[in-house]
């Protein structure tokens, strides 16, 4: 071991008392960071999951149909007033292509074809607005894991069978084997209304979810809308979920089509989830504050208890160096078993908080994740931390004169 | 490390007229021109009246200082060309200390402190500085308290201990102030004997400040002091 750290050792175990009051500071402080991190990246994963787990990371639709003016043909513009046009369901213009195109682009994990659309869902007297949405249950079970929801019944859309919510459900009276009307309300004579059979009821933990989305089989919606060989959407699903927003543009760039990430669509959320992060980071920056502040005054003090002794050292061939050495080991050490044992805390903390908050289901509210970088991370904060607190007292310890303290004793 | 002499490199300490001063508003001339020649293996005792200069002057010999003006040439090398990391290497390996009051390290043992100088020096613990510390201890007696903290031993026997640390590194020099100014006059003349012992075994120069007449005159050589300036030398 080497010289520098068997005194520094030793003194930190000489002044027992301070030594035990830093450390635990130090060791609340990162427990509470810990626990805070670990607290708010296990919301924000599960925050974030709940709303991917019902939702592609990108949808590519086709363009919006723009209405143009035409120019007159001497070029002017006569005044005219633009309106939009009804936005229909429309296919995707040579959807096969662009979905191949999509799927080679990398990240780009799974691709599923889908028509959305309005349509009304009428049992008896009870009718409910609803978003009937045509999906093949393989490709899409790649994208969003339908299968994990569903609370009664099977995935099966084979010929006019449909899964519809828990809310839709409660609405309509209608339980599996039931069946039920939708009826597409656009203004065209071939308006569809088909009977359908509830084959499964899911539950994706979204209230108007559960209430609005009928899944049909991707020919049905075809058939309901009009749209015979077409979609109105194809879905995608990246290998990370940040990555959403420039593989959109990616996908725009492309193929032309329009494309949405979850992130643009959620930018609510996004901006609520920064913020947290930003006010944790900021309640972190203080803790470190006071916590440096801490360390620096215990060894302001321990500098001059020992200064009778650190002359001693000097008269003995210990250089200025060497005493530096002793004091900036002294802070490292503090912030390290600090660290060590605020991460203890945290865990336990942590573990703690997930038993007491759980769902109503008995699932953790959030899930504790042992996130070994951010331990790492923090550890390496507080040895860089207790470091840079020591160098003000180090350096006043290496500057006292021998002389002048071994007179003075 | 090579540094110009100063003449004759026989002696182990020469000083030329050197002087200290403190303050620099209120100057006090504590030093006022002190010629000294110290040759290896002396014994030699440093009194005077308190407030003469003593302390400073062991200072200055111990590289703990530096002087105002003049020269000191330890072992011929001129110590004023020295910086701050030889000085503390020459120190270190060359000058050995024992003062009168606070003398260890309470956090460590017995054997600790006199191993610590060779610790500070190689930079890592080994065995040989171990035994090296442990056959001292046996030299000053105190054998059965190399694992006693400082603070678990009388006065007399931190003393010792500190007589031990003294010579871990074998220096040439060892400088006393009142090394036995805090104890009876029992164990005072125990570690005065030890001084003596260590003086006619290894050869070692030993300088020490003393109040005592009747420990002076078993000095080989006694330096008086008077207001900053030699007054005898006998
Ligand atoms: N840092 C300083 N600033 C001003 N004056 C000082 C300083 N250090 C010592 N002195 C003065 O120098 C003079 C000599 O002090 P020194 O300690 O060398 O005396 P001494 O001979 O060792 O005395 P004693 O026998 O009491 O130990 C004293 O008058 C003291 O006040
Ligand atoms: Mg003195």
């Amino acid at each position: 071991m080497p010289f520098e750290l068997i005194v520094a050792l030793r003194y930190l175990r000489e002044g027992k008392g301070q030594t035990w009051l830093i450390l635990t500071g130090i060791g609340v402080g990162v427990g509470v960071i810990i626990f805070l991190s670990a607290l708010i990246t296990g919301l924000q994963k599960s925050l974030v999951a709940r709303t991917l787990g019902s939702q592609a990371h990108v949808i590519v639709r086709p363009r919006e149909e723009i209405p143009r003016v035409l120019p007159t043909r001497d070029g002017a513009v006569r005044d005219a007033t633009v309106e939009r046009p009804a936005q229909r369901v429309r296919s995707i213009v040579q959807w096969q292509r662009a979905r191949a195109d999509i799927a080679r682009i990398p990240g780009v994990v799974a691709t599923a074809p889908s028509i959305s659309g309005p349509a009304i869902a009428v049992r008896g007297d009870g009718a409910n607005s609803v978003l009937v949405r045509g999906i093949e249950p393989d490709s899409y079970g790649r994208i969003v894991n339908l299968e994990a929801f569903l609370k009664a019944g099977r995935l099966d859309l084979d010929g006019f069978k449909a899964v519809i919510g828990t809310g839709l459900a409660a609405n309509l009276g209608l339980e599996v084997g039931d069946r039920f009307r939708l009826r597409v309300g656009t203004e065209r004579d071939d308006a569809g209304l088909a009977v359908y059979t509830v084959s499964g009821i899911f539950d994706i933990g979204n209230k108007d979810l559960n209430e609005r989305w009928v899944f049909v089989s991707l020919r049905a919606a075809q058939s309901l809308f009009g749209l015979e060989g077409g979609v109105s959407a194809i879905e995608v699903k990246g290998a990370e979920i940040y990555d959403a927003e420039p593989l959109a543009v990616l996908i725009t760039e492309r193929t032309g089509l329009v494309a949405d990430s979850w992130m643009r669509s959620n930018e609510q959320l996004l901006t609520g989830l920064r913020s947290q992060s930003s006010s944790s980071l900021m309640i972190q920056s203080f803790v470190i504050l006071a916590f440096a502040l801490g360390i620096a005054s215990v060894l302001a003090v321990s500098v001059v208890q020992k200064s009778r002794e650190i002359g001693i050292l000097r008269a003995t061939g210990t250089s200025r160096a060497q005493i530096l050495r002793i004091f900036l080991l002294q802070g490292s050490i503090l912030g390290l078993v600090g660290s060590a044992v605020g991460i203890a805390l945290g865990i336990v903390l942590g573990v703690f908080f997930s038993r007491l908050a759980r769902n109503p289901d008995g699932s953790a509210t959030f899930p504790v994740s042992i996130d070994t970088v951010l331990y790492l991370r923090s550890a390496a904060i507080a040895v860089g931390v207790g470091l840079v607190s020591a160098i003000l007292p180090a350096r006043r310890a290496a500057r006292m004169n021998p002389a002048q303290i071994i007179r003075s004793s | 490390m090579s540094v110009p002499g100063t003449g004759n490199s026989d002696a182990l300490l020469r000083l030329e007229s050197v002087t200290k001063d403190y303050g620099t508003r209120i100057v006090t001339h504590v030093l006022r021109g002190i010629d000294l020649v110290v040759e290896p293996g002396e014994f030699m005792a440093l009194t005077g009246p308190s407030g003469s200069g003593k302390t400073t002057l062991l200072n200055l010999i111990g590289l703990l200082d530096r002087p105002t003006s003049g020269r000191i040439a330890f072992q011929g090398w001129d110590i004023a060309q020295l910086n701050e990391s030889e000085t503390t290497a020459l120190r270190g390996r060359s000058i050995g200390f024992v003062f009168q009051f606070h003398h260890l390290l309470p956090a460590f043992t017995a054997q600790e402190n006199v191993m610590l100088p060779l610790l500070a020096d190689r930079g890592r613990r080994d065995a040989e500085m171990e035994d090296r510390a442990s056959a001292l201890l046996d030299e000053v007696g105190l054998a059965d308290r190399a694992s006693y903290l400082a603070v678990e031993l009388s006065g007399g026997e931190q003393q010792r201990v500190a007589l031990a640390r003294s010579l871990v590194m074998r220096p040439p020099l060892v400088l006393a102030d009142e090394p036995t100014g805090n104890l009876d006059s029992e164990s005072g003349a125990q570690v005065f004997r030890l001084l003596r012992a260590f003086n006619e075994r290894y050869g070692t120069t030993f300088v020490i400040v003393t109040h005592d007449d009747r420990l002076a005159v078993q000095c080989d050589r006694t330096v008086h002091m008077v207001d900053g300036r030699v007054d005898s030398d006998t």
